[in-house]
């Protein structure tokens, strides 16, 4: 069944982006090299760039339809967004960071589900810090709790490891992993590593210069391998 | 040390309110324009600038005589206001307050510009994907990041209210308990013989404010920093 169906042009200095996919249920990795255009289709999906023309919807639900004029403001897509470098709040503690969501859209408390995701990214003795003391491992890991927390209709990931050393990578990984399987949650992975993708994608959509050049399951990884090599 | 008469705690008692009532007052306009400087592009926004920084440039006195054709009873804003909403500046503690506010509002608005230019616009995106609509965003995450620029025009403005003279005294002339403020009075003072003592427990009781102000400026500047950007 499709979630999220993206057709989506705009014009990005020189790049042409005309960009169309589906993605259903489990993780979707955007997959192609720096300046496919790759930030720039999650930045559409999430409304936080315009695009030109064509349309987004998520869960039957139009969130963009340049022919109908329909734009919904970012705030009310309810789409939970792990940036590349995390963006947690400075001026507040981790906690407050985690709870920012539930208290922007007036929801009630629901310790459950703040305990559930803290456990399950392990980041339950960093709540009192701030997000200057944290390592750039734990910074990622309470990004995701925090676009989880907002309990998102889909979440885009937007290379959350590019910024992390291979140590930290690997520390951070398995987590993601987890939250696939465990969260429910449709999941829009950007990445230009394969072995990254590997692990967390259940479909692959190719960028590469603003154009889908081929979408499908892990097996398009495989030219990608040897493209890296050249 | 401050054996002051009952005459000169009142000028101090007056500078201290027509101080912290020009500040107050001046803030949320300090916040609101300088958002407008350096987040939005508008016709006039260079008029807008000028006009801010006017009261820096001109001397003093052209501000007060300016403030009081139209504040006066007789010009057009003052008119306005008695008439509809009772308030009269002319002559009283509140124009000084008023020409106070004017005078120190280009000093507050320089530090609050500069910290909200300096903001990383992408965590407000990033507020905006978590559900806070652009109030919300603004009262969460703009403000509170730009907060030492608040305190630091402030401060500035205090500062600048506490030591105002030209305009004031142009504006509202001198009177004892009504407008006479700290500076208006050192001045008075200077001008009758014998007035030498009293006017030196003025100037030096002047020196002290400043201080105090500089010292809490600094002391709440550092820890809003700790705060909010950690140590």
């Amino acid at each position: 069944m499709t979630v999220l169906a993206v057709d989506v042009e705009k014009k990005l200095g020189a790049l042409q982006l005309s960009v169309r996919f589906e993605a259903a249920g489990g993780a979707t990795a955007l997959f192609g090299p720096s300046g496919a255009g790759k930030t720039s289709v999650v930045n559409m999906i999430a409304g936080l760039l315009t695009p030109d023309r064509g349309s987004v919807a998520l869960d039957g639900t139009t969130l963009f339809d340049a022919a109908a004029g329909i734009n919904m403001p970012p705030h009310l897509r309810r789409i939970g967004y792990v940036f590349q470098e995390g963006r947690l709040f400075p001026h507040l503690s981790v906690r407050q960071n985690l709870d920012y969501g539930r208290r922007m859209s007036r929801r009630p408390r629901d310790a459950g589900a703040f305990e559930r995701i803290v456990t399950l990214l392990d980041i339950g003795h960093l709540l009192e810090r701030r997000p200057r003391m944290l390592s750039g491992g734990e910074r990622q890991r309470v990004a995701v709790g925090r676009a989880l927390l907002m309990r998102p209709r889909l979440l885009l990931l937007d290379e959350p490891l590019a910024s992390l050393d291979a140590g930290h990578k690997r520390e951070i990984l398995p987590y993601l992993v987890r939250l696939r399987d465990d969260a429910a949650i449709p999941i829009v992975y950007v990445s230009h590593m394969p072995a990254e993708v590997r692990r967390i994608a259940t479909t692959v959509v190719r960028l590469d210069a603003g154009r889908v050049v081929a979408a499908g399951g892990l097996e398009l990884l495989a030219n990608a391998d040897a493209d890296a090599l050249e | 040390m401050f054996d002051l008469s009952p005459a000169e705690w009142t000028a101090v008692e007056l500078s201290l309110r027509v101080s912290i009532v020009a500040t107050a007052f001046a803030v949320p306009f300090g916040i609101a324009i300088g958002w407008l400087l350096a987040r939005k592009n508008f016709w006039g926004k260079t008029v807008l600038d000028g006009l801010v920084h006017l009261p820096l440039v001109l001397p003093p006195v052209v501000t007060g005589y300016l403030l009081l054709i139209s504040f006066g009873r007789r010009g057009p804003i003052g008119e306005f206001l008695y008439d509809y909403f009772g308030i009269v500046f002319s002559f009283r503690w509140t124009g000084a307050a008023l020409s106070c506010g004017v005078m120190g509002f280009p000093l507050m608005i320089r530090p609050i510009r500069l910290a909200l230019e300096a903001i990383d616009r992408r965590l407000e995106d990033a507020a905006a994907t978590l559900g806070a609509n652009n109030v919300l965003v603004f009262f969460t995450v703009t403000l509170p990041l730009a907060l030492p620029g608040v305190i630091a025009g402030v401060v500035l403005c205090f500062a600048r209210a506490l030591g105002e003279f030209g305009a004031t005294i142009t504006f509202v002339s001198n009177i004892p308990g009504e407008t006479q403020t700290i500076s208006a009075a050192i001045y008075t003072l200077t001008q009758v013989p014998g007035g030498d003592a009293a006017a030196g427990r003025l100037v030096l009781l002047s020196i002290v404010l400043a201080f105090a102000a500089l010292f809490a400026s600094e002391w709440l500047g550092r820890r809003a920093t700790i705060r909010f950007h950690g140590e």
